[in-house]
């Protein structure tokens, strides 16, 4: 009979391993350098950028050819659109959302659904911005002129085809962050409200929407953070470098209202055109610094929000892990 | 036991859905419905972004030889013959579409671009999931998501007004936006990806594999090289090839700091213009249904069946490792 020989390691002996120690000092570095940049990024932007910002520089428009003057305009452009996109993209991603979780089961429709939208995510922004003009611009845009004989109003870029083409590319965000809320509710909900006689959208509407309101809102500010950050959609869908005025109508010649057929200005974008094409980029770095200080600002606070928004939701869900 | 069943959560459940089918209401069938449009959607999506993209794409044959995707044959005056010529030179008197120099350019960029993030991003996700305290873990990984959040504008701009400058002193280089340039600030936005991805991928790792390790003796990083990474490695490979995904398709970083020369090139330090950032630069300044535009949709159509695949591939990856984990 064959004994197996046990190695029995010596508990008193304590080496130090210093193969293993600096192994972990170099993951350690691994995950604080990439946390330096950011903060050295963040430290430049703000530090810069501040030196810009003023009162008048967020409620003014651009003087003097682009070199002088605020970015109003451009702030309210990243406002008007990303309300568009969100409008389009909130019913049809909590729509398509609701339909995979509570209606779809695991079968055939579920899987081609579910290749679909992690197709969507992977798919570059330029794409969707090819798409933009190829299909809403081009297609449908020039198809309505010719059938509303409305000239060339829907067929040229502008703000409802570059909102659209957001909507397309924040789509799954919001569906997986509210699919991941719906799947939070617990199936004995659904059955409690099913045995008290409530037909399955009653159940939905009554039992699970409200106890996935906080994930579907995370799921949204998100999208919102995403859409607003995005350049490379927007780009030849409705962007304009300059507009003297703002994308406004009066409705009904007295209500305000946002003019989805105009074009517009808009945060990223002039970032990217004040830095590569403008007459001289380096006199108005201040510009661009401050610009890019306020874009910064809005996703990060917007993303902060959805990020301590989970966690409470996540805790109040009885998930304690982030 | 059917008592026992019967009574059980699950099957009420069941019990009570086919109760409510037993009487079709035309508003809860409307709903589902529409439901299934919204579901539906983004299938339909995706085939039009297909159809659209190829659609424009093939017009670009009506015109010009498949050969043209490579070079063309030109007189050239101060040689005085003629020469093949390998350049994306859409505006001049004889355009030319060679995707050569796009392709290596996108290539020059994205790859140096993952290596350093999956460097970086692997090393950070061990360093998470299997050394970090909890604490360190809980705040570092929301920074992480607040890194991924930094819009793709703002790191182009970055590198172009700040980190360029800062390249071109400490390696003299010739030009200041060039291929490396964009590298860096690629990784900068596929490493929160890789990191997020190789983390899951460790952490799905069952416990029991790692006591076992350590039960023979190993020491904490004999566990992670002899054990933990070999049975993550599939879901780490996986994270590579959608980091290459991401590094491939982006576009206003490149746009912004590599210089847009399309030049035929595998200096890392040249200036280059990818796929990405030839459609950004020149979209704009196109008549619709030129030779011009279809050869620009011809290169997004390039672009999309390269990243669709890369994503084809990881998905299948990180679907048998599910699979395999499963068992």
């Amino acid at each position: 009979m064959k004994t197996a020989s046990l190695v029995i390691p010596n508990l008193e002996e304590k080496q130090t391993n210093w193969g293993e120690i600096s192994l972990t000092v170099l993951t350690n570095l691994f995950s604080l350098i990439p946390l330096c940049a950011l903060i050295y990024i963040l430290s430049k932007i703000v530090g810069d950028g501040a030196r810009t910002i003023s009162w008048e520089f967020l409620t003014t428009s651009p003087t003097q050819g682009m070199t002088h003057g605020g970015i109003f305009p451009c702030i309210f452009g990243t406002l008007a659109i990303t309300i568009l996109m969100i409008a389009m993209a909130l019913p049809l991603g909590v729509g398509a959302a609701i339909y995979l979780v509570e209606y779809a089961g695991q079968g055939f429709m579920y899987r081609v659904i579910r290749a679909a939208i992690n197709n969507l995510a992977g798919i570059p922004s330029i794409i969707f911005g090819l798409f933009g003009v190829g299909f809403f611009i081009l297609f449908v845009g020039r198809n309505i002129d010719s059938v509303l004989q409305t000239g060339l109003l829907f067929g040229q870029p502008c703000m409802l085809w570059a909102a659209a083409t957001l909507a397309i590319l924040v789509l799954p965000v919001i569906i997986v962050s509210t699919e991941e809320a719906l799947n939070t509710v617990p199936q004995s909900h659904r059955a409690a409200s099913l045995a008290l006689g409530a037909t399955k959208w009653q159940t939905i509407q009554n039992v699970v929407l409200p106890q996935a309101r906080g994930g579907i809102l995370t799921g949204a500010i998100l999208a919102i953070s995403r859409g607003a950050g995005e350049t490379a959609p927007i780009l030849f869908t409705g962007c304009a470098y300059f507009l003297p005025r703002l994308p406004v109508v009066k409705l009904f010649g007295a209500i305000p209202m946002i003019n989805p057929l105009d074009q517009f200005m808009e945060l990223s974008y002039h970032i990217f055109i004040m830095a590569t094409q403008s007459t001289n980029a380096e006199l108005t770095r201040p510009i661009q610094y401050g610009t890019t200080l306020v874009l910064i600002s809005l996703t990060f606070l917007l993303n902060l929000t959805a990020i301590i928004y989970r966690i409470y939701f996540r805790k109040k869900m009885g998930h304690a892990s982030i | 036991m059917a008592n026992k069943n019967l009574m059980s959560v699950d099957n009420s459940f069941e019990i009570a859905q086919l109760l409510t089918k037993k009487e079709p209401r035309r508003s809860e069938w409307a709903i589902e419905k529409i439901l299934s449009f919204a579901g539906i959607f983004s299938i339909l999506i995706i085939a039009l972004i297909f159809v659209f993209l190829f659609k424009e794409a093939v017009l670009f044959f009506k015109t010009a030889s498949p050969l043209d995707l490579i070079g063309k044959w030109q007189y050239d005056e101060y040689e005085g013959k003629t020469v093949f010529k390998i350049m994306w030179q859409a505006v001049s008197e004889v355009p030319k579409y060679s995707l050569i120099p796009l392709m290596l350019g996108s290539f020059l960029v994205a790859i140096p671009g993952t290596i350093i993030a999956s460097f970086f991003g692997i090393g950070s996700a061990i360093y998470l999931s299997e050394i970090a305290p909890v604490r360190i873990r809980e705040t570092l990984k929301p920074t992480l998501e607040l890194l991924a959040g930094i819009p793709s504008v703002v790191v182009g701009f970055f590198m172009l007004a700040v980190a360029a400058t800062l390249i071109q002193n400490i390696f003299h280089t010739k030009f200041r936006l060039n291929a490396f340039v964009g590298a860096i600030g690629v990784s900068l936005c596929t490493f929160p990806i890789i990191v997020t991805l190789v983390e899951d991928a460790l952490r799905a790792v069952p416990k029991e594999l790692r006591d076992a390790s350590y039960a023979l003796g190993a020491t904490k990083w004999q566990t992670i090289f002899g054990a933990v990474i070999p049975a993550a490695v599939s879901g780490i490979s996986a994270a590579i090839l959608l980091g290459f995904g991401r590094a491939l398709g982006e576009t206003m970083i490149v746009v912004m700091a590599t210089g847009n020369a399309a030049v035929v090139t595998g200096n890392i330090f040249s200036s280059v213009r990818t796929m990405t950032a030839n459609i950004a630069a020149e979209l704009g300044s196109v008549d619709h249904g030129s030779e011009h535009y279809y050869a620009l949709f011809l290169v997004g159509a390039v672009l999309f069946t390269l990243t669709f695949f890369i994503n084809l591939i990881s998905e299948i990856i990180l679907n048998r490792m599910r699979q395999k984990l499963r068992m």
